[in-house]
């Protein structure tokens, strides 16, 4: 049952993928990381659309009612279940002692922090880790290749988005076996992520000339940033 | 708190300096500190007035930075078509829009933690890097950096960077595309009307 599910979308992103090249061709404006600006750009706008009239007026209301320990309850829950891949791409990046952390963080947390709600392991000196499928092939040294916007997902880079099958793959949540749990609880994760992002939606308006070219610019800086650990080697310009 | 700063009064009674020798930590701290002190304490800042915000920034922090070195940064080799006069107005302009992004910045994550890393330099540098982290409840911390550079008026900043994106360089090419298309003054236009729309709201609040 599971592979199938997995297969099915493992399928669909491809075909993404696909149509992504066949209708990339046609579009080009000259920078060398966005090849397919004219179709990202479409794709941008529609997500743009779809944050505006549903996921962040969600994600507002949600803010607003919640008062914010319940909202951190929420955040941490979801990040528990996240941290237990985080440790696996933590391993297959060969760095033992961090996988180490973040395994200790899921026994921790998942105890002592019921079932994930309190984050007690950072207070107990076991910091948390942001890794996924993406970054792991970055450290072997798969480069980005190209922008790509995907709808809903939003911005990637080719090597992005094959991390991001492997990730949906993974996730325990996606992987829910009673669909209505499975929505309710990926539902209840979209719009929690969403609201964390409001204040730098903000920032983002304020400093943007182009928002797209803001967004992907800053996305591609932060993967980098993400690959080294927060340490990447300044970029040289001329 | 208060032993820190007798700390550092005598060594700057022991080098017999001004301002100009603060070490670049110890600047970012002390000014990070400062303003996060006033915007949490002001009612005012914290019910959204953005003239009071934008106010703090231009008094507490600009004196702190560097818009020649950033504006440059920004427009990497396209900043050699402008004329002098044309980088002026370059320089006022993109300084107008960061420091609007910054006291926004500021404003919405007042309430966080701040926390500095430990910083280490040869006393020979002139180019330094200090970080720090804003704590978040629920997520990892979001790393802040600044670039710092030597100059005879002491350290300024000239690059920040929030969780691995500059605010300066993520302009870049944004920034060579305007100038491709519609030349410096096509640039110079598109930030002139992008910091009147964020006048124009700002008066609205």
């Amino acid at each position: 049952m599971k592979t199938k599910k997995t297969a099915t979308r493992l399928k669909s992103a491809v075909l993404a993928l696909t149509l992504t090249g066949l209708l990339g061709g046609c579009a080009t404006s000259g920078n060398p990381k966005d090849p397919i600006e004219g179709f990202n750009r479409a794709i941008y706008a529609f997500n743009e659309g779809l944050d505006t009239v549903l996921i962040k007026p969600v994600a507002k209301g949600y803010d607003a009612v919640l008062p914010t320990p319940v909202r951190t309850g929420v955040t941490n829950f979801f990040g528990n279940i996240a941290d237990f891949f985080i440790g696996v791409n933590n391993l297959l990046q060969g760095k033992p002692d961090q996988a180490a952390s973040d395994l200790g963080r899921v026994l921790v947390n998942s105890t002592v922090g019921i079932l994930g709600i309190f984050d007690v392991a950072t207070s107990a000196g076991l910091e948390k880790h942001e890794e996924d499928f993406g970054q792991t092939f970055g450290r072997w040294g798969v480069g980005d290749g190209a922008y790509v916007v995907i709808p809903v997902f939003g911005p990637r880079t080719v090597r992005d988005t094959v991390g991001l099958v492997l990730d949906v793959a993974a996730d325990p949540v996606s992987n829910i076996d009673y669909v209505p749990t499975r929505n309710s609880a990926l539902a209840l994760r979209l719009i929690d992520t969403r609201a964390d992002l409001l204040p730098a939606d903000k920032v983002i308006e304020e400093a943007a000339l182009d928002k797209y070219a803001y967004v992907r610019d800053g996305y591609l800086q932060r993967r980098r940033s993400l690959v080294h650990d927060g340490n990447a080697p300044r970029e040289q310009f001329d | 708190m208060k032993r820190l700063i007798g700390l550092f009064a005598a060594l700057l009674f022991a080098v017999g300096a001004g301002a100009a020798d603060i070490a670049p930590d110890v600047l970012v701290k002390d000014v990070t500190t400062e303003v996060l002190d006033i915007v949490r304490k002001d009612k005012d800042i914290q019910s959204g007035n953005t003239k009071k915000t934008l106010d703090l920034v231009e008094t507490k922090v600009l004196p702190h930075f560097n818009f020649q070195r950033m504006t440059q940064l920004a427009l990497g080799r396209e900043w050699r078509q402008a004329t002098p006069e044309q980088g002026k107005v370059l320089v006022d302009e993109f300084r107008e829009l960061l420091v609007r992004t910054y006291s926004k910045a500021l404003t919405e994550y007042r309430d966080q933690v701040i926390v500095f890393k430990p910083f280490k330099m040869a006393p020979t540098d002139t180019d330094v890097k200090v970080r720090t982290e804003i704590k978040q409840s629920g997520g990892k911390p979001i790393p802040l950096d600044y670039y710092l550079e030597k100059n005879d008026n002491g350290w300024k900043v000239y690059d920040l960077e929030v969780g691995g994106i500059s605010l300066v360089t993520n302009y870049r090419s944004s920034f060579a595309q305007e100038v491709r298309a519609g030349g410096i003054d096509g640039l110079i236009r598109n930030l002139q009307a992008k910091n009147k729309s964020g006048e124009a709201s700002t008066k609205a609040k």
